[in-house]
């Protein structure tokens, strides 16, 4: 069977997953998906009946308990040094990236 | 003479609460276990195996002895004011390292987030340590919990199970489990995604708790796929598991998941015995269906006959006591759990994988890079290991728009049929009626580092026993329930509706109580048999 998850999809996919691959790492990986796919379609097998609902987390949340919303009220969070310290480069607390990509406007 | 370390929390408590131990007491005689079993601490650099290292548990990623002893001395000054210190107080716990503790690292096994140290701490961890619980150290798992062995962290070597080092702990929760086995913690609070807890629970031979899904928060725990996270416990004994759920469950405004459903006295009811209890046995939890290691195609096979035998006598003694046993309860669907958890684990996981970028927190590439986009290819790109990289592809390739129907859609219908099967099982008007299901926590028991790790198909069908509970958010309850040919722990589930957990930690009670006096009670771990019990005085 060919695989489902080609070189040219794969590439596809590390690109919009923004991941720099070497490549027996990318060899490895996308072996891996496609062994992983040969599992998923068992999914397949199984007869839906289309007016199936949907889970998507397990128990129900009934109004009953759900937990009421937080009052919307001001609190002032005093972990910002904390927070700031951990970025990786700062200046002037303000963090610094590299060039963002961008295109000129005419 | 069992030293304190190997004592369960609830006697502990009772210890200190009679001036019979002190929290340092407690603490000492766990760090000096930690000290003789635990080996090199596991660290990002190459990793060069060491022969030592399969004689060694490696629970821990990092030991907090400083701010824990701080905190053990707390309680014993609260004590000797004759303040009360809390339901936990001088517990040693462990605490797995994806649960953000206030200025420790939190690095959930990943290079990406080896330098993050947490400005806040996680309601369960903040809940155990008002409690007085001790915090130990933060303990080893898989890579974001991606795996079931605990291989996949990025701080390697990776733990080890106390019964037989060169064999896994399970995971993703592995340190946790090995930690409570071992002695280098008293509980430990875990995760458990698709099996997380129980999994390593059995393999370790503790008691391992997936509360119902909202019944513990999940604030301050580093989400790998959300709808299926549930915070869990390892523990000694079923008391103790009772005990750490009373601490860490209930509502929380910080998580809106996080049900407002009363938490009802867990250890008030638990010695209530299971008289008159409807418990279900399976045969679809008996028949795996997993890939053939070498061809791939699905193959169907009847699980160990000593994991069945396990599992027939303990609903022997469950009806010896007066439990009413249901046998052929159909649960069809047990076996879609992997392949819809493959499609939605990984969809939730490549959407929470988004925010590790170079910039905010954790690692960063360090050299030139064109722009932006660049930085972010190689911080994620050196930053994550293999499993979260696998993990990401594989949700970025069933969510994206022109694949995702035949995957995404289908595996959340799949979740609701599985959700059916146990809705109809425990159905107070239904033709089986049950208060619990009994199954066997895993299909094997520990298997060999390095037997599974790197196959990443093989390695999930180690959770087909215990995902089922997590796609029906249902509450499950591992047990220990002897030991195999090898002398390896064998487990046994208990699964309920929503919210039972009281109902499972009262079965669980008596399971243990009936099996009380059997000789597999007493065998211990094999790492043990090293460590030098200390004379008087000592220790």
């Amino acid at each position: 069977m060919p695989d489902t998850i080609t070189p040219e999809i794969f590439r596809h996919l590390v690109d919009l997953a923004a991941l720099e691959l070497d490549e027996g790492e990318a060899e490895y990986l996308r072996r891996q998906l496609n062994g992983q796919l040969k599992a998923i379609a068992e999914l397949e097998s199984i007869e839906l009946d289309p007016q199936t609902s949907v889970t998507s987390h397990g128990v129900p949340y009934p109004a009953a308990i759900r937990p009421p919303l937080r009052a919307d009220e001001i609190r002032t969070a005093h972990e910002a040094d904390d927070i700031l310290a951990q970025a990786p480069e700062t200046e002037e607390r303000y963090i610094v990236v590299p060039d963002i990509p961008h295109t000129d406007l005419e | 003479m069992t030293e304190l370390c190997d004592l369960p929390a609830h006697e502990l408590v009772r210890r200190l609460h009679a001036g019979e131990a002190t929290a340092t007491s407690i603490l000492d005689s766990t760090l000096a276990r930690v000290a003789a079993v635990e080996g090199r601490r596991p660290s990002t650099a190459p990793y060069v195996e060491d022969p030592d290292d399969r004689r060694k548990i490696h629970a821990y990623i990092a030991v907090t002895e400083d701010r824990a002893r701080r905190q053990a001395e707390v309680v014993d000054a609260q004590l000797a004011a004759g303040d009360d210190p809390g339901p936990l107080a001088g517990v040693p716990v462990a605490v797995k390292d994806i649960f953000c503790v206030q200025g420790t690292p939190s690095t959930a096994g990943s290079r990406i987030l080896e330098t993050f140290v947490s400005p806040y701490s996680a309601t369960p961890v903040a809940r155990l340590e008002a409690a007085g619980a001790v915090v130990v150290g933060k303990a080893n798992l898989d890579e974001f919990a991606f795996g079931s062995s605990s291989e996949s962290s990025a701080f390697q070597p990776p733990p080890g199970n106390p019964w037989d080092p060169r064999r896994v702990p399970g995971g993703s929760s592995g340190g946790s489990a090995a930690a409570v086995a071992a002695g280098e913690a008293v509980l430990s609070l875990g995760t458990d995604t698709a099996g997380s807890v129980r999994q390593p629970a059995a393999f370790c031979g503790v008691v391992g708790l997936k509360p119902t899904y909202g019944r513990v928060s999940r604030y301050g725990l580093i989400a790998f796929a959300s709808s299926l996270d549930c915070p869990a416990l390892a523990t000694r004994d079923v008391r103790d598991a009772a005990l750490a759920l009373q601490v860490v469950a209930g509502a929380d405004p910080m998580d809106a998941t996080a049900a407002a459903v009363p938490v009802p006295d867990y250890l008030a009811s638990i010695e209530g015995g299971v008289a008159g209890l409807r418990i279900g046995l399976s045969p679809d939890y008996l028949r795996l269906r997993f890939p053939d290691p070498v061809t791939g195609e699905l193959c169907e096979q009847s699980i160990s006959p000593e994991i069945e035998s396990c599992l027939n006598q303990a609903a022997e003694r469950l009806a010896a006591a007066g439990a009413e046993i249901v046998e052929d309860v159909p649960l069809p669907n047990t076996r879609f759990g992997i392949p819809a958890y493959f499609v939605i684990s990984r969809v939730e996981a490549a959407s929470n994988l988004h925010r590790y970028d170079g910039v905010k927190y954790g690692y960063r590439f360090p050299g030139d890079v064109a722009d932006l986009r660049d930085l972010y290819r190689k911080s994620r790109g050196r930053g994550f290991g293999l499993q979260p990289k696998l993990r990401i592809l594989m949700g970025m390739y069933v969510s994206a728009e022109q694949y995702e129907k035949a995957y995404y859609p289908r595996a959340l219908r799949v979740r609701t049929l599985i959700r059916s099967d146990f809705a109809a099982a425990f159905d107070p008007g239904g033709p089986h009626r049950l208060d619990a299901l009994l199954t066997p926590t895993t299909p094997t028991t520990a298997f060999e580092i390095g037997a599974l790790y790197g196959d990443s198909v093989l390695m999930q069908y180690a959770d087909l026993l215990t995902v089922p509970a997590n796609h029906a958010g249902i509450p499950g309850l591992s047990l220990p329930a002897g030991l195999d040919g090898q002398g390896l722990p064998i487990g046994i589930q208990l699964l309920g509706p929503d919210f039972a957990e009281d109902k499972l930690l009262r079965i669980g009670r008596s399971y243990e109580r009936l099996t009380g006096e059997e000789p597999w009670r007493t065998a211990r771990p094999g790492v043990l048999a090293a460590v030098r019990a200390p004379g008087p005085g000592e220790g």
